[in-house]
């Protein structure tokens, strides 16, 4: 099933990702983390979507194993019509035109010996698509494309500050014109004030590029702020996906409700609703059995620690995986 | 307001940094105080010169920095005066600071129970057996489930929250008056950093503690602070009680911080705007121009802004704020020109 003419850029399906767990002399696999474990994803042609939960959650791994940066253990790909996941390598590197990705940290994703012309330049010529001045002028095209002087090109990353960093990088990752960018905790690392001069930036590239975002990150004000559509991600598994505005203003899912009222809003007058959580993340290598959740669910019942819940759709496209959300959610799936 | 003189006063800190570039004030003549009972909260971006202040007020600076000039007084004695078993005396006792890397703060080849039992005998006179009983009660104190047999865990064992709440267990072990936390909370998740704040308010309140609350978050400061000190570019640039910060910032610096803050529920229908950002950059340490440290940002800047630096000077009611616009320039006595 290729979804094409639903509109959506990319669909991801059934996607897991399992590390091996090694011990002893002889490396024995002693068991798995399972980083991703069925992951659903659709991402329509030209929108946001943002990937939210808590550290170690398995977001930064989904990017990667989206990109073929990481091999996927199950599940498929769907990339405009294409399964990545059946690509051979050489295919693959090919079609990485298509898909960008801009890391959370501007310091250490940019190779400190290369000047920034080179470093924006340097898909364009391992793509073979321009050189000589022709590249040069269109360094310099992107480089004042995302506010930077094209004189930059001279320079070495570490002369820049941080927020600049990051537009180094939004310039490498625009170079080959891509149609998806995963962007993984890209504003994360810098102050608040450089903060929403990127996050402008990158809405702007949107709509003049028409760029599709996959948009990792844990501040969820920020991720309200640049989304159109919203997915939570809880050990590996995604458990509510809506509108944004939906999702702000009537989550379905305790984990989202418990995520939102947690977090700490500029507001002194402010009452705190916050709904309490007990204990921390469980380690993803001995998920929880039934809904991995139900350990730390204020509101949990007596089948949320036997059966999974599955992702299902409460009406105009707001999916969520939770026993009390939808009674009927332990079934076989369709 | 005040009759009690203030538990903590700095006055007029400045802590310099000799690198092969230059010398660089990573703290540029700041005072500030906190009362008894009172958190005062440290706000400002990446690089401002918060940790060094919390750094400072225990004589932690290292080579190549060094406190180039100011006092800073604890119950009225001079912190920079003292001889050096005396500060070390003030440190954990009087005075106990907790990072933001809860993690790398523990040393990880002793259980956690020893080391908070260590840091109680540092300063005690009481066996290694009643110290591990009090650490057993310390944990329960920041509840730490199960702390009998917590006590024996080493801190890789534990998740950050947890070893953020050893922290502050080993933190209050000597009882101090005054609570320094560098960002106690920007390591974690906002789940568990929601519970964090909540412990440390607690506390606050049983123990009658103060506490100066280090932030780069806006939130966190709203929600935990009485009092608010911004800081820029090393210097403090607007002090205010929290509800008056945040309800009518004056300093046009504090303003555009507060508005580029995106807010929870603060989106139109439909419509993704623009953040209103501040443009520009913090200025670079090495290369300061004179003038005030915004000036360069500053959508309001005059004339008089890049020439001359403002003070930090008290407005109406318990407010300080160092801006040209709120105190025309004195000493010239030339009329503010815009
Ligand atoms: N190469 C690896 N080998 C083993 N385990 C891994 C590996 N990479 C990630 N993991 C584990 O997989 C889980 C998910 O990690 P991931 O980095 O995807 O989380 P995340 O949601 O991006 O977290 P964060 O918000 O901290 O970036 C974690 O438990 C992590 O420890
Ligand atoms: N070891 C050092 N050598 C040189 N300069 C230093 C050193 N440590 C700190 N500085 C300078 O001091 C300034 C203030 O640093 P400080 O750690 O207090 O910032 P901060 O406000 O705590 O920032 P953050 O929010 O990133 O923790 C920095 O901008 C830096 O220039
Ligand atoms: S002193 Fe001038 S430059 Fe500085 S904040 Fe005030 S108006 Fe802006
Ligand atoms: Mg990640
Ligand atoms: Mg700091």
């Amino acid at each position: 099933m290729i979804g094409q003419e639903n509109g959506n850029l990319l669909e991801v399906r059934g996607l897991k990702k399992y590390f091996p767990i090694r011990r002893g002399v002889f490396s024995r696999v002693s068991g798995h983390v399972r980083a991703v474990d069925g992951v659903d994803l659709a991402l329509r042609r030209g929108e946001t979507l943002g990937l939210v939960g808590e550290s170690g959650s398995g977001k930064t791994t989904t990017g990667r194993c989206i990109l073929r940066l990481l091999e996927p253990t199950e599940g498929s790909v769907v990339f405009d019509g294409v399964n990545l996941l059946g690509l051979s390598p050489k295919e693959m590197r090919k079609m990485r035109r298509e898909l960008q990705v801009i890391f959370q940290d501007p310091y250490s994703s940019l190779n400190p010996r290369m000047r920034v012309g080179s470093i924006v330049g340097e898909p364009l010529i391992i793509h073979k698509i321009a050189k000589g001045s022709e590249r040069e002028h269109r360094v310099a095209d992107l480089l004042c494309k995302v506010g930077l002087d094209p004189s930059a090109m001279k320079r070495y990353p570490h002369e820049f500050s941080g927020g600049q960093r990051q537009r180094i990088g939004i310039a490498r990752a625009l170079a080959l014109r891509p149609k998806l960018i995963i962007c993984d905790e890209p504003v994360s690392a810098l102050d608040v004030s450089v903060q929403a001069q990127v996050v402008n930036l990158l809405m702007d590239l949107q709509e003049e590029f028409s760029l599709t975002y996959l948009f990792i990150a844990h501040d969820l004000s920020v991720v309200e702020h640049i989304s159109d559509r919203v997915a939570v991600m809880y050990l590996g598994k995604i458990v509510e996906v809506a509108e944004a505005e939906v999702l702000y203003r009537n989550p379905q899912h305790p984990y989202t409700k418990a995520l939102l009222s947690a977090v700490p809003v500029p507001d002194p007058t402010a009452k705190s609703e916050r709904i309490a959580l007990k204990g921390d993340l469980p380690s993803p290598a001995a998920p929880p059995p039934g809904c991995a959740f139900h350990p730390r669910c204020p509101v949990a019942v007596e089948v949320c620690s036997r059966v999974v819940p599955r992702l299902l759709d409460s009406g105009g496209g707001h999916l969520a995986s939770c026993h009390l959300v939808h009674p009927d959610s332990s079934g076989a799936p369709p | 307001m005040e009759t009690q003189a203030p538990l903590l006063e700095v006055d007029n800190l400045r802590v310099e940094f000799n690198t092969l570039e230059g010398r660089i004030r990573a703290v540029d003549g700041i005072s500030f105080n906190v009362q008894e009972g009172e958190t005062l909260g440290l706000v400002g971006e990446s690089g401002c010169g918060k940790s060094i202040t919390a750094m400072s007020i225990l004589r932690l600076i290292t080579p190549p920095g060094r406190i180039a000039a100011g006092r800073i007084l604890y119950r009225g004695r001079d912190l920079l005066k003292v001889s050096e078993p005396e500060i070390r005396k003030v440190r954990g006792k009087e005075i106990a600071l907790i990072f933001q890397e809860p993690v790398a703060a523990l040393n990880p080849v002793y259980t956690v129970g020893n080391q908070i039992a260590e840091a109680i005998r540092v300063h005690n006179k009481v066996s290694k057996k009643d110290a591990l009983i009090e650490a057993v009660r310390l944990l329960r104190l920041v509840q730490i489930p199960d702390p009998e047999r917590r006590v024996r865990d080493y801190p890789h064992q534990m998740s950050g929250g947890m070893c953020q709440r050893v922290m502050i267990a080993m933190s209050l072990s000597c009882k101090p008056s005054l609570l320094m936390a560098d960002e106690p909370t920007t390591a974690l998740d906002v789940t568990i950093q929601a519970e964090i704040l909540d412990l440390l308010k607690r506390l606050k309140d049983e123990f009658r503690l103060s506490m100066l609350l280090i932030s780069h978050n806006l939130g966190v400061i709203a929600g935990s602070a009485d009092r608010v000190a911004v800081m820029y570019a090393g210097r403090i640039v607007e002090e205010a009680p929290v509800r008056e910060i945040f309800a009518s910032p004056k300093h046009p610096y504090t303003i555009g911080l507060l508005r580029s803050v995106p807010r929870l529920g603060g989106r139109d229908r439909g419509v993704r705007r623009r953040l209103p950002a501040i443009p520009g950059n913090v200025p670079d340490p090495l290369s300061r121009e004179p003038g005030c440290p915004f000036a360069p940002r500053c959508t309001e800047v005059m004339q008089v802004c890049r020439r001359e630096e403002p003070q930090l000077l008290p407005l109406e009611g318990e407010r300080k704020v160092s801006c040209f616009l709120h105190h025309p320039a004195v000493g010239e006595g030339k009329a503010v020109a815009r």
